[in-house]
């Protein structure tokens, strides 16, 4: 319990994680739909102000756990409500808590039947995903992680487009799926743990190595299906096509994070010898990945789903850059995760907006919108140019970061992954360019308005962070480096332990 | 005052007979006075919950163990007879005689918690059953066809065979031991021989599989869930499983020698339920069949809870069945009252549920999902303390971890036909499927059953540790 520094004063996770449940619970009472998106707007925005002061009062010095909360929970198991953050989950609620105001706010008008719902369903994803990102007890976090389908699937069963129930099932089943056997190994974790299930305690012990296999993979399965990683992918197109705007934000911005995250704080620090075993193999996935996401998109006529696959391969450099285990690649990787938060996101608003005039995603239907949207074009245009990772813009600076550190372990890792980022390049500039431009045979564009101002108020804050992490990236690296320096120093010291028994055996 | 809540139940039933002798009735006050007596009974219940007495020369004993199950029982007969009170398939002519039955089958079932001699658990559970397979044929002729009279023969037919299973390990125990009485049962059999000692306590427990619907004994649930009137099944799916893990707990903890065996006896069929039970409801358009295969895999969950053979395991298996009665009680609350004139649902007639009925739709997605093992409902606390439990209970074993795995794999199936139900219920329109309305007090006791949910899954340490204090009354 040394590695927690305890919160005395206002519980600020707590409030953080219940006022969105709060607001969604007083949302049940009501069928009225201007007061229910008034008041999600309300609700996320104070989350969003009061996340700010995480960041005002964190200290980048130390590696340890800070704003914790700790309580009993069910005695019985030694179960605790224990919450925490560090470097490398303060960014990502960051990211959630900014992104929530905005999901509300792009549903404004796209959403017109059962508002009061939806805003509930939206609220109640806030609160689970912020929890998960905090929870420091792994039931507390399995609880969260999985209550979570609940609403997701709502969102996408309910308000999705046309597929919704295909989409919904699928991405239902596959993240159950892939989380039942993670439930096993966290149970298991706890009997060798003298039964506990709080998550530093389970952090570098010496398990056997048959042990650190068997848990890796059942965390593996789970992360790397919700990540998602290549061959696990297949449910992200159809909930990211299926699903309302809002959703997909959601799902690209923070849901597929966690995935990533799980991978940094469970695989690496519980399972450290399985991590160096089997890196080899996550890392050629995530090359495949990154080239199979890169192609597929490549070959998309819908933009939903060209950006869905785009995900594929972001995530891919995510993964990689975690598995070279070095400070580069995993600060890279952590600023990915946010980039990618903000540059996908904001591009599937984008074509949330875009479907709201046109009603389809066919780029063919979008094709030479630029005469009559200057203004959508321009957010467009900025948002594409980040995509593929253009210099000046944020995903650069994290791909820069993720590729230099895996020059430093691979040099053919890396070359091969250097083809993913002109795929990309290929990929986002097609799409702008049918966009923007279009042919000589685009259909007639000219009922089309431009954005309105709550539309340039959604976009806005996503440029800003654009460019803001591509200019000046310093603030965001120092907030995350003590975590990750820690994080990759003990991670060096198990492997140094682990051959020195070797020696003396 | 030990045996008020029985004493309770005997008025009510000697009452309904008293008034079914009169010809005109009134039904809606026959109505009130029904819901009023479910309620009363609970609060007996609740008054007599720290009570302790022996009673009947030692072979009837009122501890907090057989107090925390009447309680629950009766908490299931009030909420059947609350959301089931119109009784819309019974003909209005036969309905005191239908609670009087009600009434001694939920009488028998608390007597047989009570009862700690063997002859007394025989008795108990007869009256209980014999009343429940009057309660099947009672259903009103629908299309002709007598499918209430075929369950009420399967029923009775099966129920008896299962009994004979039991009678026949009572024999043996009795023949081993030479008493009726379980603490000298328990002295008794640690003596006796020992592949008789464990055949004659798996043939008493063959009798409690029954009730439970474990496999191999759960051949009859589909057939009677469905050709029951929806009431009818509400009440089979709940309250007699309470009686029956009572029992479990009871005898499986009178078990000792080589219970090696037991254990993997116990969890071959745990297994089997599971699969058996998942990958049936996944094909089910019935709904009552569906729960009733669902039922015969939560079934197999309770005995991971058995298979520890330790009182946390027996405390947990507890929590287990009383959540499980919970949800299900919200399951047919939902079914009785979307039914229009008593007749089975199929999953498609719940299309629209959202637009026709949104506080029963909401009802059944959470009762669903909970059922389904999701977090923060009961269903995913109890499943998950259930597999800890397990996994604790055989830590180095090979084989406890591959049970463990197993269950958690069907977790997984079991979602599937559970979501395609809510999915149902929520994202399809109602064509032309009509409104449906449901008085205020049933709504609010659903909403009431849905915070249960919720609060006995996220909050779950006080009633853990009140079944974990019933369970060490009796060890």
């Amino acid at each position: 319990m040394d590695n927690l520094i305890i919160n005395e004063g206002f519980p600020l996770l707590s409030f953080l994680i219940f006022l969105p449940l709060a607001g969604a619970v007083i949302l049940l009472f009501t069928s009225s739909d201007s007061f229910a998106r008034f008041w999600a707007l309300t609700i996320t925005t104070i989350t969003a102000i009061g996340s700010i002061l995480l960041v005002t009062g964190f200290d980048t010095t130390t590696a340890k756990y800070q704003f914790v909360e700790k309580h009993e929970w069910i005695p019985q198991f030694n179960i605790n409500y224990i919450i925490g953050i560090d470097g490398i989950s303060i960014l990502l609620i960051m990211l959630t808590t900014i992104i929530m105001p905005f999901c509300v706010l792009a549903s404004w008008k796209y959403i017109q039947k059962r508002v009061a719902p939806f805003m509930v369903c939206l609220l109640i994803m806030e609160t689970s995903m912020i929890g998960v990102f905090c929870a420091l007890d792994f039931v507390l976090f399995y609880v969260l992680w999985e209550f979570m389908l609940i609403p997701m699937y709502m969102l996408i069963a309910i308000w999705g487009g046309p597929r919704k129930i295909y989409a919904s099932i699928k991405f239902f089943l596959y993240t159950l799926a892939g989380s039942i056997l993670l439930l096993v190994a966290i149970i298991a974790l706890y009997l060798e743990n003298d039964n506990s299930f709080f998550i530093p305690d389970m952090m570098w012990q010496s398990y056997s190595f048959t042990f650190q296999i068997l848990v890796f993979l059942a965390f593996f399965l789970a992360f790397a299906i919700k990540v998602p990683m290549f061959p696990f992918h297949t449910w992200l197109p159809a909930a990211h096509v299926e699903a309302p705007t809002a959703g997909s934000v959601i799902l690209a911005s923070v849901l597929l994070k966690m995935g990533t995250y799980g991978f940094l704080r469970f695989c690496l620090p519980i399972t450290p010898e399985a991590t160096f075993a089997m890196a080899p193999y996550v890392l050629w996935l995530s090359i495949a990945g990154i080239l199979y996401g890169g192609f597929t998109a490549l070959a998309q006529s819908d933009m939903k789903k060209l950006i869905a696959y785009s995900s594929v391969g972001h995530m891919g450099f995510v993964t990689l850059g975690i598995f070279v285990l070095n400070p580069q690649g995993v600060e890279g990787a952590i600023l990915q995760m946010i980039n990618h938060g903000v540059t996908t996101g904001a591009l599937f608003l984008c074509v949330g907006m875009i479907y709201e005039r046109t009603h389809s995603r066919e780029l063919s239907v979008a094709a030479g919108v630029g005469k009559y949207m200057p203004w959508y074009v321009t957010f467009l245009a900025f948002f594409s140019l980040s995509a593929f990772g253009f210099p000046g813009t944020n995903s650069f600076i994290s791909e820069f970061m993720i590729l230099a550190g895996t020059f430093k372990f691979n040099i053919f890792l890396a070359l091969a992954a250097i083809p993913g980022a002109v795929l990309a390049a290929a990929y986002m500039l097609r799409m702008l360019q049918k966009i923007i431009w279009g042919g000589t045979n685009n259909p007639d564009q000219s009922y089309l308005v431009d954005l309105s101002f709550r539309e340039i108020i959604t976009l806005t804050p996503f440029l800003i962070f654009v460019f803001w992490i591509g200019l000046g990236p310093q603030p965001f690296i120092d907030l995350m480096h003590t975590s990750v320096a820690n994080l990759l120093d003990q991670l060096h010291n198990s492997q140094l332990q682990e051959v020195a028994q070797l020696v003396v055996r | 005052m030990a045996i008020l809540p029985e004493l309770m139940l005997l008025t009510g039933a000697a009452a309904f007979f008293v008034i079914s002798l009169y010809k005109q009735l009134d039904f809606n006050q026959v109505k009130n006075a029904v819901v009023c007596f479910g309620v009363v009974t609970f609060i007996a219940a609740l008054i007599s919950l720290k009570s302790q007495a022996t009673m009947f020369y030692g072979s009837y004993e009122v501890d907090l163990y057989s107090q925390v199950f009447k309680l629950m029982i009766s908490f299931g007969v009030a909420i059947v007879l609350i959301f089931g009170k119109n009784l819309k398939d019974i003909e209005e002519a036969d309905r005191p005689e239908y609670y009087i039955f009600l009434f001694l089958s939920a009488l028998g079932l608390m007597m047989v918690v009570s009862s700690v001699e063997l002859i007394s658990i025989f008795v108990s559970l007869e009256l209980s059953s014999f009343a429940l397979y009057l309660l099947v044929p009672m259903r009103s002729d629908r299309n002709g066809l007598r499918i209430q009279m075929e369950a009420g023969i399967k029923y009775i037919l099966f129920g008896v065979l299962a009994t004979g299973f039991m009678l026949f390990g009572m024999s043996y125990i009795f023949g081993l031991t030479g008493t009726t009485y379980l603490q000298e049962i328990m002295v008794g059999l640690q003596t006796a021989p020992q592949p008789a000692a464990l055949f004659a306590i798996i043939m008493v427990l063959a009798g409690f599989f029954f009730k439970l619907a474990v496999f191999p004994m759960h051949f009859w649930v589909p057939d009677i869930y469905q050709g029951a009137s929806n009431e009818t099944t509400g009440f089979i799916a709940t309250v007699p499983k309470l009686a029956a893990v009572a029992l479990l707990i009871r005898i499986t903890s009178m078990s000792s020698g080589n219970i090696q065996f037991l254990v993997y006896l116990l969890m071959f069929l745990a297994v089997c339920s599971m699969f058996y039970g998942n990958l049936s409801a996944l094909v089910q358009t019935d709904l009552k069949r569906m729960l009733g295969f669902s039922g015969i895999a939560h079934a197999g969950f309770i005995l991971l809870g058995l298979l520890t053979m330790d009182a946390s395991g027996y405390a947990i298996a507890i929590y287990y069945i009383s959540g499980y009665v919970v949800m299900n009680l919200a399951c047919f609350l939902v079914l009785c009252n979307v039914s229009q004139n008593g007749e089975n649902l199929e999953i498609k007639d719940l299309q629209g549920l959202h637009k026709r009925q949104p506080i029963l739709a909401f009802i059944l997605a959470v009762s669903l999902f909970a059922l389904a093992g999701i977090p923060p409902f009961v269903g995913f606390m109890g499943k998950f303390m259930l597999l800890t439990g397990a996994l604790k209970a055989g830590p180095e074993s090979l084989i406890y971890l591959t049970v463990v795995i197993l269950a958690a794999i069907n977790t997984g199936i079991a979602i599937y036909y559970y979501l395609s139900v809510v999915r149902t219920a929520y994202t399809t329109d109602p064509e032309d499927r009509p409104d449906v309305t449901v008085d205020g007090f049933t709504q609010t006791v659903g909403i009431g059953l849905v915070l249960l949910i919720i609060i006995m899954g996220a909050l779950p340490a006080k009633f853990v540790a009140l079944a974990d204090t019933a369970v060490r009354t009796i060890m």
